[in-house]
């Protein structure tokens, strides 16, 4: 360090890095575990995909390991039939925030996840993670939550798992569930569907479940009126389904990373650019008001109960007519289109006129939120 | 909501950028010397729809750009150490030192904890008497009184495992630097709002004076910020230079008398080293001799570190206004939010990581292929 300032040389240089050891931002759903997934789990896991059974005249066959690492869920052609698959692991804390649990979590965000594949929820399997010393009624809570949920959107709880964990390995209990679902006849919604000209929809308000966890984070506790969106969408996919089959080309559930990470995997995916309208985006005052004092971009915040959908420019009225006569995308709104321009790129227009980019957030932004 | 949606109003800040259009004759070269300013100007583009009337150099009021590296391995060397639960803002874990980062230490064992509040560290050091709690306590003038209300708590409560790792920095001798520095181009300066909250106006009349430069006190929102420019503008126009206050509805001209109180009894004025540009006379705060009991600098023996800064990146040009940050060759290529080479990429508020985030274009090549995983990942790391 100089002893005299000498603004020209200004040079903050660090070496290059990386990290030998996970942080949580590889958890985070956003660059980090990106580079996770392509860099060590799909090279370590692409030996073993030879052997599984596939059926060779499936569209799918040859797309499959990467349609899993892109997609929500996986398609696997079975025989004559196609079942999604897919599996997600529940760690937020605190378990009980305002609007919801972690069981409902657990079976919404599954089934969300299979939704976003246009299939049709048929089971979920359940497995347990709990902490030596957890109270019975806690897990008895958790557990009910789950059943109401799964009741309630039509899913079987259809098989489970229970591991205990000596006090002070795990923080209180995990739950981890995946899900099956049959994809109905001529139903084909993967990311690398979005197309030029598509219109983008998104269902409802975001950012709700981000900031209602925190609003209840040890340390953090602002209050307000603010209540976890968590909600199972494949009732709503079915509505949008029954407007139009080939026009739904792609649907996300913008969990981790936001509606912003969303809308960057799905550019990534199919090869084409975002543009939305950043004032079209519906952000509820209170989710703004908390990111304005928490420093978060609402694009950025996780909601459990909306999706985003690109759908056709033909079919985008109607689609976006039936997803407001449900009730969980009566606040639908059409934000932005897909188009040919700057490929893998999302930008967003200002309500000033300008633009910027919009990109995944780095790392984590909230910890353990789902 | 008060006081955010009205200070976006989009037809609002038109008739601004209608004034500020109407009234600059030329391109006139303002520095806006937050991060947080710079953060808002690019995210809502209001750079582009100046662009035929101002440049903005972005200025160097990142708290976390500043801390110099051998602060940053002494928070790491700390942070490592058994006994010790290490309590910061989230922006620090992620800026390199030397070797690693906190988060680094963090996932090797280390204690090190995200707060939101330096009380937060002061509880935590209540619940864990056995344990040894430091504060990281970095920022302007802005954070400096809630880490000062932290020290004085903790003497209240008779804490002796409550300690603070200072490196405060001061905006305005740094403003006198940016401007005595040959070469500099900057004309005018918007002044961080929120700094002048705390410590009030006065301090700027001698640098008005001294360097015939307009200073306006901007807030943070679109319309603070073009409302700033258009009191910038309109004094140098009209050939002017005085100290304004656009963020009438924050500042008070006298600041806030409790946090100046309070600052001055827990700190005192010293030089301090900014990360990349040097030691700046003056510039700084650390812990005042009666607190130097919760001076964790002392409480553990971290002298002798011996950093490592290479001399790769271009921030310093980027700040003075020579360059912009995709001017640097590293900038998207081999200096990445991901794997920064400079501090100015990795904080929320540093001008490279705002540009990288909204301003940098594709690559060549960059197009994605269907169905292969992470297309993208030429542009996002």
């Amino acid at each position: 360090m100089a002893d005299t300032a000498d603004m020209a040389g200004w040079a903050c240089p660090a070496p290059l890095r990386d990290y030998q050891r996970i942080v949580l931002g590889h958890g985070g759903g956003g660059v980090l575990t990106g580079e996770l997934i392509e860099h060590l789990f799909l090279p370590a896991f692409a030996a073993g995909s030879s052997t599984t059974r596939r059926d060779p005249t499936s569209a799918m066959a040859d797309t499959a390991l990467a349609d899993t690492a892109l997609a929500d869920a996986a398609v696997l052609a079975v025989g004559g039939i196609r079942l999604a698959f897919t599996t997600d692991s529940y760690v937020v804390r605190p378990l009980f925030f305002p609007g919801g649990s972690i069981g409902e979590l657990a079976v919404h965000g599954t089934v969300n996840d299979l939704a976003c594949r246009g299939a049709v929820p048929l089971a979920l399997s359940a497995g347990f993670i709990l902490e030596e010393g957890l109270e019975l009624d806690v897990l008895g809570r958790v557990a009910q939550a789950m059943g109401r949920a799964a009741a309630a959107a039509g899913v079987r709880l259809a098989t489970g798992d229970t591991k205990v964990v000596e006090r002070g390995l795990a923080d209180g209990l995990y739950v981890n569930t995946s899900g099956i679902g049959l994809v109905p006849p001529g139903v084909d919604v993967r990311p690398d569907r979005a197309a030029p000209g598509d219109r983008i929809i998104v269902s409802g308000p975001i950012g709700e479940h981000g900031i209602a966890v925190l609003s209840v984070r040890e340390g953090l506790e602002f209050g307000g009126d603010v209540h976890s969106d968590t909600a199972a969408l494949h009732g709503l996919v079915a509505a949008m389904l029954a407007a139009t089959v080939p026009g739904v080309h792609a649907l996300r559930d913008p969990t981790r990373g936001g509606l912003a990470t969303a809308l960057c995997e799905v550019a990534a995916a199919a090869g084409a650019g975002i543009e939305f309208t950043e004032s079209a985006v519906p952000v509820p005052p209170v989710v703004e008001a908390a990111c304005g004092f928490l420093g978060l971009d609402p694009l950025h915040v996780a909601c459990e109960g909306r999706l985003v959908a690109f759908v056709a420019a033909a079919d985008a009225d109607a689609v976006l007519a039936a997803m407001r006569a449900h009730p969980a995308g009566r606040d639908a709104v059409v934000i932005g289109s897909v188009t040919a321009e700057h490929p893998g790129v999302v930008v967003a227009r200002t309500a000033f006129g300008g633009n910027r980019i919009v990109d995944r957030p780095l790392g984590e932004q909230l910890p353990r939120i789902c | 909501m008060k006081y955010l949606t009205e200070f976006r109003d989009p037809e609002l800040a038109r008739w601004l950028l209608d004034a500020i259009a109407a009234t600059a004759s030329r391109r006139w070269t303002l520095m806006e010397v937050c991060g947080g300013q710079t953060h808002a100007i690019i995210r809502h583009g209001l750079d582009q729809l100046l662009a035929d009337q101002v440049e903005f150099i972005h200025g160097p009021g990142c708290p976390v750009c500043v801390t110099p590296l051998e602060m940053i391995d002494r928070a790491l060397a700390i942070a490592a150490r058994p006994e010790v639960i290490f309590c910061s803002f989230g922006d620090m874990l992620r800026v390199p030192g030397s070797g690693t980062d906190l988060f680094s230490v963090k996932a090797r064992g280390g204690d090190v904890r995200v707060v939101y509040s330096p009380l937060d560290a002061v509880h935590l050091a209540e619940a864990h008497p056995d344990r040894q709690v430091v504060f990281f306590a970095v920022g302007f003038e802005t954070t400096a009184p809630a880490n000062a209300l932290a020290a004085v708590t903790a003497r209240r409560r008779n804490l002796t495992n409550f300690s603070m790792l200072v490196s405060h920095v001061l905006v305005p001798p740094a403003m006198s630097a940016v401007a005595t520095a040959p070469g500099n181009r900057v004309e005018a300066f918007l002044a961080a709002g929120h700094v002048c909250t705390v410590m009030g106006v006065e301090q700027y009349e001698p640098l008005v004076a001294e360097h015939r430069m307009p200073i306006v006190v901007t807030g943070f929102e679109p319309l603070d910020l073009l409302d700033g420019v258009r009191h910038a503008v309109e004094q140098l126009e009209a050939g002017r230079a005085e100290l304004a206050n656009a963020y009438q509805r924050a500042v008070q001209p006298e600041g806030n008398p409790a946090a100046r109180k309070i600052l001055a009894e827990v700190f005192t004025v010293c030089d301090r080293a900014w990360r990349g540009i040097g030691t700046i006379p003056n510039s700084g705060w650390r812990l005042a001799d009666a607190w130097r009991d919760f001076d964790a600098e002392i409480r553990f023996d971290v002298g002798g570190l011996t950093v490592a800064e290479s001399a790769a990146c271009r921030s310093g040009a980027v700040l003075q206004g020579l360059i912009r940050p995709p001017d640097c060759a590293a900038f998207g290529t081999s200096c990445t939010p991901r794997r920064p080479l400079g501090a100015t990429m990795v904080s929320a508020e540093g001008a490279c990581a705002a540009y990288f985030q909204y301003r940098r274009l594709a690559p060549a090549g960059a197009a994605a292929t269907p169905g292969s995983p992470g297309p993208a990942a030429g542009l996002q790391t």
